[in-house]
């Protein structure tokens, strides 16, 4: 069993940064990743990028090489192709590599596993055409791919930034089905102020505008307010359905990107038992962190996206902050020290969450996606429909584990990751009760699937 | 809420809702507080195995009593337990294995049972011939198999109700005094008040006793399972090992259990458990070496459940040795889902009846004293 300081999980701006500041700092640092190549969703396949590309995804992309290089120049210790599957709080890390599994054992575990997009279950989600605007953005920066003639439907920043590249690109979609609501807008403009109080926050919301003005620009089709999402097909998307201004529409397509912003990556602090709390805010739950990214558990801290949304330089921020916390847990800084490292990052995410709570009221997600109608599937490994999921309510269930029990929900290979936030939600409508008391799924390893052999292969300490 | 009964059970797991269940279809006036949620512990994540075979002598018995009425369990609950006749096997990979099977062949035939059965080679690649080449024979039960232990416990829990008993989740009782030949039971929902206590507490049941002055030497423990991804049909009947700690199934959706008693660490207190990776790397091993055909498939979950040991490996079934209308049914050492049903109906025949056909003396709560 390999003995590390420290091992950082997910190569993303917070991770980059963690391990960059660890290893630096001298302390042996591992950064595990599932990718070929550092930068994580939002700068994947950065140090690849062709001019061209870096060109069309702009400077907020190309931003993520030079972490890659603070990275490279560190001498911390980068594992591509990494899948951890499990963490203990004795801080073992169990990750696969090329088809085997192996065991550190870290002094201290930074998890960086950033945010998944929300799941947007509506009518017809399951159909093959239908996928969410991060996989659309996926085949732009690995393979240059743009999809002709999509619907682009939902809200979030990263919905319009997908709709926007790809009219840069030449493919301008189809339709964009904007669902934010008029309330949400209501509710946003009380963030206003603080939003715009700082130069960040400024420049967040110009970008906003310009992103926004350049797909009005490109006579793009884009109908506000809408509802009633449905996709139609039998073997696959043929068409959406919508209702907008109150009359139903119905656009033909083949190819459907849905998006409602994007929640914590939960699965490995929740396997953990970390404590946890729902922020009513960002309509998620999320690992209760301090100011430093220590979750409940000792030497197991949590930076970035995945400890709460806060956006690619947040989370770049908040992985220097927990590196130093790491460092001092690790006996390499005392308190002054931290303290000193982390200072010009404290201010650094001060100034980049000033924005949050106005973008985060302004892309709420709709309630039809949140607590979908009986009919749609909320759990996609085992076919299990939102009103199943009402009726065991009606039998005696209280709870997302319960549910799980009765009806194999969030008992596929995904671990709940799909299902997880909606039969919560369910649960706690039908019984008019808050999320923090309908709680989560208890998460079991693996987090991800792991053979027989490979299992039964992995080196134990009295073999080694 | 009434907080009285003629009968209060604590602890809803399988045993105390049978309990419940055939209680109330003789009329009485049932009461069942349950801590948790009912089947929240070894009732709800055990691994499903409704199995005869290798019982201790002393609970042989019992189970064949029980298999009985499992025969006719979802008709009396109105409902689908996931129950499947496959048969179970006991694989003999050596000599000593072998020897072992051969004893217990003979000792079940000197006791007059007949539900168990040894077999040679040649059958037993018939019955398994996914199983690694080189195995010697093996010990079956035609007439075991599986269900599934969430559904079936709640299926019971809900035709209880049905029937009229009372069954409240989320009520811990916490002290237990008898006063005026009544008992009266301290609960986080108030006082409980019946003629009659059963305790069915599981890992927790020995709490009980010991407030009812008769302490016994009850181990919590947490019996780890794995399962994988479906893959293609390859194994009828459950496989249990004899010296190697294993026992799987293929449930008819492909997917494979796998459990076999290798431990995780239980927490009463929190009343969690983990799973300890170490010794499932063990269980993966004994896997991969047996059926060969299983080195591929896709282990998607792992989990553990609290239960609880007794040192001698059976459970306490029977009246209190120190107070009067007060019985236990608890300690069932990995392997009480089976009795449930049966055991259900022995408390019934306790407590109305003031006794039971069946043999009780093994289970007595004083052979700890």
């Amino acid at each position: 069993m390999a003995r590390l300081d420290a091992v950082v999980i997910g190569g993303g701006p917070a991770g980059l940064a963690a391990a960059s500041v660890l290893a630096a700092q001298g302390a042996r640092a591992v950064l595990l990743d599932e990718q070929p190549a550092p930068g994580g969703q939002i700068y994947r396949a950065v140090e690849t990028a062709s001019p061209a590309l870096l060109k069309l995804l702009g400077d907020d992309y190309s931003w993520g090489a030079g972490l890659v290089d603070r990275l490279r120049a560190s001498g911390a210790e980068w594992r591509p192709g990494s899948t951890v599957w499990q963490v203990t709080p004795d801080r073992e890390v169990w990750v696969s590599r090329d088809g085997r599994s192996e065991l550190l054992q870290a002094g201290v575990v930074v998890v960086a596993t950033g945010a998944i997009e929300r799941p947007v279950p509506i009518p017809g989600w399951t159909l093959p055409g239908a996928m969410t605007c991060g996989a659309v953005q996926i085949l732009l920066k690995t393979a240059g791919l743009v999809p002709e003639g999509a619907v682009l439907a939902g809200s979030g920043p990263l919905l319009y930034l997908v709709a926007a590249q790809c009219i840069a690109a030449g493919a301008r979609p189809a339709a964009i089905l904007d669902t934010a609501t008029a309330d949400n807008a209501r509710a946003a403009r009380r963030h206003l102020p603080r939003a715009l109080k700082g130069a960040i926050g400024r420049a967040t919301l110009m970008k906003g505008f310009m992103l926004q003005a350049q797909i009005r620009a490109s006579g793009t089709e884009w109908y506000r307010r809408v509802t009633d999402l449905v996709l139609e097909g039998t073997e696959a998307v043929e068409a959406v359905r919508f209702v907008y201004r109150g009359r139903e529409q119905r656009i033909a397509t083949g190819l459907v990107a849905l998006h409602e912003g994007i929640i914590p990556n939960q699965q490995i602090t929740r396997s953990l038992d970390c404590a946890h709390q729902w922020d009513a805010a960002q309509r998620c739950f999320r690992p209760t962190l301090d100011a430093w990214g220590n979750t409940s558990l000792p030497g197991i801290l949590v930076a970035g996206d995945g400890g709460g949304i806060v956006g690619a330089r947040a989370a770049e921020h908040a992985g220097r902050i927990a590196a130093a916390e790491a460092l001092r847990q690790l006996g390499r800084l005392d308190a002054a020290a931290r303290d000193r490292l982390a200072a010009p990052d404290r201010a650094g995410l001060a100034a980049q969450l000033a924005v949050r709570p106005f973008l985060d009221a302004l892309f709420a997600p709709p309630a039809a996606v949140l607590r979908p109608a009986d009919d749609v599937v909320v759990c996609r490994c085992e076919a299990v429909r939102a009103g199943a999921v009402r009726d065991v309510v009606a039998q005696g269930c209280l709870g997302p584990n319960q549910a799980k029990s009765f009806l194999r929900a969030g008992m596929g290979p995904c671990q709940g990751r799909m299902c997880g936030p909606v039969v919560c939600e369910l649960i706690a409508e039908a019984r008019g009760v808050g999320l923090d008391e309908v709680g989560y799924y208890r998460i079991r390893p693996p987090l991800k699937p792991v053979t027989v052999a490979e299992l039964a292969g992995v080196s134990l300490d009295a073999e080694a | 809420m009434r907080l009285s009964a003629d009968v209060l059970i604590v602890g809803g797991g399988i045993q105390g809702c049978s309990a419940a269940l055939f209680m109330a279809r003789r009329g009485a006036d049932v009461l069942l507080v349950e801590k948790n949620s009912v089947g929240r512990h070894a009732s709800g994540v055990n691994a499903g195995g409704v199995r005869r075979l290798l019982r201790d002598p002393a609970e042989v018995p019992l189970s064949v009593e029980a298999m009985k009425i499992w025969l006719g369990l979802e008709a009396l609950v109105e409902a689908d337990c996931g129950f499947k006749v496959s048969g179970q096997v006991a694989v003999a990979a050596d000599a000593a294995e072998w020897d072992e099977l051969s004893a217990r062949a003979a000792r079940m035939a000197e006791l007059g049972w007949t539900h168990e059965e040894l077999i040679g080679p040649d059958e037993l690649y018939d019955v398994l011939p996914a199983l690694v080449p080189g195995c010697l024979g093996g010990l079956i039960a035609r007439g075991d198999g599986f269900a599934s232990p969430y559904h079936t416990t709640m299926a019971i829990r809900a035709a209880a109700i049905r029937t009229g008993a009372r069954v409240v989740e989320g009520v811990r009782a916490t002290g237990f005094k008898r006063e005026g030949g009544r008992w009266q039971v301290a609960s986080s929902a108030g006082v409980l008040e019946a003629r009659v206590l059963v305790n069915t507490g599981g890992a927790w049941g020995g709490a009980v006793a010991e407030a009812l002055g008769e302490p016994v030497p009850l181990v919590p423990s947490a019996p780890m399972m794995m399962v994988t991804a479906p893959v293609p049909a390859f194994c009828e009947p459950v496989v249990i090992g004899v010296h190697r700690a294993l026992s799987f199934k293929q449930a008819q959706n492909g997917t494979v259990l796998i459990g076999g008693g290798h431990l995780g660490v239980p927490d009463t207190v929190a009343e969690t458990s983990s799973v300890d990776l170490r010794k499932l790397v063990i269980s993966a091993r004994t896997v991969a070496e047996l059926f060969p055909v299983m080195r591929s498939a896709a282990i998607v979950r792992t989990w553990s459940g609290i239960e609880s040991r007794l040192p001698d490996g059976i459970p306490v079934i029977g009246p209190s040795s120190t107070e009067a209308d007060a019985f236990h049914a608890f300690g069932f050492s990995h392997h009480g889902f089976q009795l449930g049903p049966v055991v259900g109906r022995i408390l019934s025949e306790l407590v109305l009846d003031g006794g039971t056909n069946l043999p009780l003396h093994p289970f007595r709560i004083e052979r700890f004293r």
